[in-house]
């Protein structure tokens, strides 16, 4: 069998859906190009990170979210349409179906990130080609919570609320973690939201930029987060499919 | 040897027992149905078809008991793409054209079928571009049933394969089915109309409340069935003489009550009064299957809950 079809149709699904579009590259380049217009040369929290650059890897988080989150929302569909249990009468393994996901994911993900980099350099953001690399590679790391995320919800949660939960989710995640500006700059609740692993994806820019923004802290709150949803998505699995 | 034993099975189970909370869907089923043979397990809504067929593909682990697939767990027969299957519910994945799905399911399996082929066998040449979700309900029903062909696998599973299709659709999936018995694959359906397993089958299981009530070639089966019951009451009399009179099959004894299974109970309703007037209670049970399951199992049996 051949893992790379299930891979190609994962993402043909994916693209196909105007929803996840909206949501993961419209969205984010309608709102970054409307705020970001008037404030090409403020400066924001730390020494040298433009305003545009901040934003730009708050919005390209923000749709990077919605792109991982995405084949959750597949995965709930089919499930409500008995197609999951018809792929388990074929020799499809779970763990090939699991890997196509996140590959899916990424490259939904991907495309959203460089159109909004695009965009930042349209707006007057300059880093260089290890800058620009370090950053995606960042943000590439911190979306395994997000995706791991998505496959948990679609196994547990029904296709009317999931687009609900999964809408709010990246909202509070979004909001919290700073995409649209960061909302603590010090004290208990800065603390509280250097925990969330968005923090860490808006971040990502200033990290790239700075050298030493994204700190041992950033990765064990990632690791932290992987960890602790593994184990959830196994949990959803197995319920899911009668297994627990 | 355990190998050397099983080399040559189709599938067999032994002890099959399956609850729902207190609900009794299979109890102790043993079925031994060898490869290349084409089997139909008839019974209503609610007998535990369904239930059986997902034990057989792995989809739901029996209470006790246990079954095997071409000798190996159904799991593993499964995974080793020996088995192609057809839910009995269940729609398509969204997003996607009927021949992308089609190579999509083939890509699972070590040696599919031609996606051309199997378009052009279950009549679905003109729909390959069509979305999924634009299917009526007939067509999304031979799309399924060209997903589990398309594997080109050793054992088929058909629950149901016909719900929901046209007269015109229903022939044609059966000449395919039939086609593909003949190829030597081992074929097992669910199906709850008598003509659909007596014409079809090699071999009808007959499943009620949770249990085989029957289990043989398709004409013996069709007789037991087809046939009408007359139940009456009637003390004292020689089991042999009223085996003996016209149009009847079979005759059973419950206290003072005799069941007479009749392939014409129009010919032996009068032979019935004429030969023995002391007969009361007399009430003939229509020819329905589901009549038919009930008298079959009247006798061992309180009616109890059940689930499909």
């Amino acid at each position: 069998m051949s893992g790379a079809t299930h891979v190609r149709y994962e993402l043909v699904r994916s693209l196909r859906n105007p929803l996840l579009y909206g949501l993961s590259i419209g969205l984010p380049l309608v709102v970054y190009y409307a705020v970001t217009s008037g404030n090409r040369h403020a400066f924001v929290y730390a020494a040298g990170v433009s305003f545009p650059l901040y934003f730009m890897t708050g919005m390209a988080a923000y749709g990077a979210m919605f792109a991982s989150i995405g084949p959750g929302g597949r995965l709930a569909r089919d499930r409500a349409r008995g197609w999951t249990r018809q792929l388990r009468i074929t020799p499809l393994r779970a763990r090939t179906d699991y890997l196509a996901k996140v590959l899916a994911a990424y490259l939904v993900a991907l495309p959203a990130l460089l159109l909004v980099f695009l965009a930042g350099a349209t707006l007057g953001v300059r880093l260089d080609a290890a800058q620009w690399f370090e950053m995606t590679g960042l943000l590439v790391v911190g979306l395994v919570p997000f995706i791991l995320m998505g496959l948990i919800l679609g196994h547990l949660i029904k296709t009317d609320a999931l687009v609900q939960v999964m809408g709010w989710l990246v909202v509070f995640f979004a909001l919290f973690g700073g995409a649209f500006g960061s909302l603590f700059n010090k004290g208990a609740m800065l603390t509280v939201v250097k925990a969330l692993p968005s923090y860490w994806l808006v971040h990502a820019g200033a990290a790239a930029l700075l050298h030493g923004d994204w700190p041992a802290e950033g990765w064990i709150v990632l690791a932290f987060w992987t960890a602790a949803l593994i184990p959830l998505a196994v949990f959803a699995y197995r319920h899911d499919t009668g297994e627990a | 040897m355990a190998t050397v034993s099983t080399a040559s099975a189709g599938i067999r189970a032994v002890g099959l027992t399956k609850s729902y909370g207190s609900v009794h869907a299979v109890r102790d089923i043993d079925l031994d149905f060898p490869p290349g043979e084409t089997v139909a397990l008839l019974g209503p809504n609610g007998a535990g078809k369904t239930t059986t067929i997902d034990m057989i593909l792995g989809l739901r682990r029996p209470d006790a008991g246990a079954v095997t697939v071409f000798g190996v767990s159904p799991a593993t027969a499964v995974n080793s793409g020996l088995v192609g299957g057809m839910l009995q519910t269940g729609s398509l994945p969204d997003f996607l054209r009927v021949r992308e799905l089609l190579s999509l399911v083939a890509s699972y399996y070590p040696h599919p079928l031609p996606v051309e082929d199997v378009l052009a066998l279950t009549g679905l040449g003109d729909l390959a571009e069509r979305r999924t979700t634009k299917l009526s309900g007939g067509q999304a029903q031979r799309v399924r049933f060209a997903t589990a062909l398309v594997g080109d696998t050793d054992l088929l599973v058909l629950d149901e394969p016909t719900a929901g299709v046209d007269v015109e659709g229903r022939h044609e999936l059966w000449q395919v089915i039939r086609g593909l018995a003949s190829e030597g694959k081992t074929v097992v359906f669910a199906t709850h109309y008598l003509e659909e397993a007596d014409v079809f089958a090699d071999r009808i299981v007959l499943i009620a409340h949770g249990r085989i009530v029957a289990d043989g070639p398709a004409t013996e089966i069709k007789a037991k069935v087809g046939s009408r019951s007359v139940r009456a009451t009637l003390p004292v009399v020689d089991l042999s003489s009223l085996r003996a009179l016209p149009g009847v099959i079979n005759v059973e004894r419950h206290g003072e009550v005799v069941i007479l299974s009749c392939s014409d109970a129009d010919a032996a309703l009068p032979a019935l009064f004429a030969t023995f007037p002391e007969v009361r209670d007399v009430e003939a049970a229509g020819g329905s299957l589901e009549d038919a399951f009930l008298e079959l199992t009247a006798a061992d049996d309180p009616p109890p809950e059940e689930v499909g």
